[in-house]
């Protein structure tokens, strides 16, 4: 709100996403309506909402795979879908069900040479890339594993690696923090923070828990009320704002090292200060905090 | 008085070199090339039930085509086909649904047994359906299975990335622009085919020995899709042609060695799978 906004002297950087009155109806009834709002290109912007309120929906609008009953989704310029082959997509829990004996480093091949038809010889430039997007994601030493012998964790980055395989400008991963332990976690926003630092890559995260993500964040997409809004991180951040959009009690801690927690309250203890996170924990984010001067 | 004769039949060179026998080794190599291809994406599209259901949905085509005076294979392969475009145009996710196609499944089944009753002719070739007839493979058929093989391999090789791509991960595949619903008729379509060449050999009740087993076990083997196909294809021939000699050995019917041969692949590669992973 009172923060310049001085990288970028006035000159909007080109937006990623834009919504202009959408709304989606899925069976009938609406999703979300009135959704209106650009979000900047080379920024990691988080959905979130309570379960239901239409996040995957959302993503799936932005790539054209559902229709929005009025109003319209311009992603990297073009009608939503009209852009997906510079979109890399990591849908919820991908690959938790594999039969096949795909290996890593073929499923992560798959992300260039999936969409052709035809006897197509595999060229060197594509095992090169496929070697690249697996050692940028830390799964280099992995790569001739199977998907099926490889944690939650270490499939989110093959995912991930086959998402970022076409050099993809608009990154979209859906939770993909749902079911991993905190170690994988913090592996999977390292990654991020890393493809946003060091490729410009705008990233678009669908997700519950904001906490893991908060020291990459630079605005929330929230659905509140049945419509989305945009917001930059500092005024996401707000406790009344959070409460409601999760309909529960949330708290918005500033530690002295000035990170910014969103805590739910625990529900028996009333008059207890709000510690949720033990002081290791406080460490390890504080370490994903490279400039923390955006907010 | 039951007397069980299990002897071994000196004479069995002779049975192998008869003309039908040529028939059947011959129609083992496309069943078995087919088969092998299409059990690695079955399984990779969870849809080893729906395929199964589909050799059981083919049962009253086979009964009604005898019926009518129609060629069994002709009835089974229409009846399949039509259930596959329902199923495929159902989407991937409906051949998981395992209770759907299971009551599709047994009453398909009733269905064909009904077929059966109202005709004697259809009576008489019900255990042949049911659990194949390897040696009464006919010229005829045996070009029309040739004939088959050749376009599966055509237009394999024309989907084959991207029917893998969305057998990995639909969604992605569909975000990337791959016509999955496409993908998912032509892979049911195929296995509609696939099944009606197979039944021959083994039957309706034994298809799954035939099209998923060598394939299952070549998953275990193999370290990629491609290696895997041609692993299920040679497991699947080892079983029939081994099938046929040692039925001409032994008082024992094709289907029944076939299907054991099968199953020893799998029970070995599974068993010595879990040995190394541990």
């Amino acid at each position: 709100m009172h923060d310049g906004n001085g990288s970028t002297d006035g000159q909007e950087p080109q937006a990623a996403i834009v919504f202009k009155d959408a709304c989606v109806k899925r069976g009938g009834h609406v999703i979300w309506r009135h959704g209106t709002f650009s979000i900047p290109s080379g920024s990691v912007t988080a959905i979130v909402g309570t379960n239901g309120a239409g996040k995957t929906t959302m993503m799936k609008a932005e790539l054209g795979l559902i229709d929005t009953a009025e109003g319209s989704i311009t992603v990297l310029g073009k009608p939503a879908g009209a852009m997906n082959q510079h979109i890399g997509y990591v849908p919820q829990s991908y690959a938790v069900d594999i039969e096949s004996n795909l290996t890593a480093e073929q499923s992560v091949l798959l992300g260039l040479t999936g969409t052709r038809f035809g006897i197509r010889p595999v060229t060197r430039a594509q095992r090169e890339k496929t070697r690249k997007a697996m050692e940028f994601v830390g799964l280099l030493d992995k790569a001739s594993y199977r998907l099926s012998e490889l944690s939650g964790g270490l499939r989110q980055r093959a995912a991930i690696a086959q998402a970022l395989v076409s050099d993809p400008q608009l990154l979209m991963l859906d939770e993909p923090l749902a079911n991993l332990d905190l170690a994988s976690q913090r592996a999977t926003v390292h990654v991020l923070a890393k493809l946003n630092r060091e490729l410009g890559m705008t990233i678009q995260v669908v997700a519950h828990d904001l906490n893991m993500l908060l020291p990459i964040l630079t605005g929330a997409v929230y659905l509140l009320d049945g419509h989305p809004h945009y917001a930059r991180m500092n005024e996401v951040l707000d406790s009344e704002l959070l409460t409601h959009l999760y309909g529960t009690t949330v708290q918005v801690v500033t530690t002295p090292q000035g990170d910014m927690f969103v805590t739910p309250s625990d529900d028996e203890p009333e008059n207890i200060f709000v510690d949720a996170h033990d002081p290791q924990e406080v460490a390890r984010f504080h370490q994903h905090i490279e400039k923390g001067q955006h907010a | 008085m039951s007397h069980i004769a299990f002897t071994f039949d000196p004479d069995w060179m002779s049975t192998l070199t008869a003309p039908f026998m040529a028939n059947a080794f011959l129609a083992g190599l496309c069943i078995a090339l087919a088969a092998g291809v299409m059990g690695y994406f079955t399984i990779a599209r969870h849809s080893t039930f729906a395929s199964h259901a589909l050799a059981h949905i083919g049962l009253p085509g086979a009964t009604g085509a005898i019926l009518i005076g129609l060629p069994v294979s002709v009835g089974m392969g229409v009846f399949a086909l039509g259930g596959a475009l329902v199923i495929g145009a159902l989407g991937k996710k409906a051949s998981q649904r395992e209770i759907a196609t299971g009551t599709v499944l047994a009453f398909a089944t009733g269905m064909g047994l009904f077929f059966a009753r109202l005709s004697s002719s259809a009576s008489q070739q019900m255990q042949s359906i049911l659990f194949g007839s390897i040696l009464t493979i006919t010229t005829g058929q045996i070009i029309g299975f040739a004939i088959f093989d050749i376009v599966l391999l055509a237009v394999l090789a024309l989907i084959y990335r991207p029917l893998l791509f969305s057998s990995l991960d639909e969604q992605v595949a569909q975000a990337k622009g791959v016509p999955v619903g496409l993908m998912n008729i032509a892979f049911m379509a195929i296995m509609a085919g696939v099944i009606t060449i197979a039944v021959p050999a083994v039957g309706t009740l034994l298809i799954f020995a035939l099209v998923i087993t060598p394939a299952a076990t070549a998953n275990i083997i193999a370290g990629s899709p491609f290696k895997a196909m041609v692993i299920a294809s040679v497991i699947c021939l080892i079983s029939i042609w081994g099938g046929l000699v040692l039925s001409a050995m032994f008082p024992a019917p094709p289907s029944f060695i076939i299907v054991t041969i099968s199953t020893l692949f799998w029970a070995i590669a599974k068993a010595v799978g879990a040995q190394t992973r541990r």
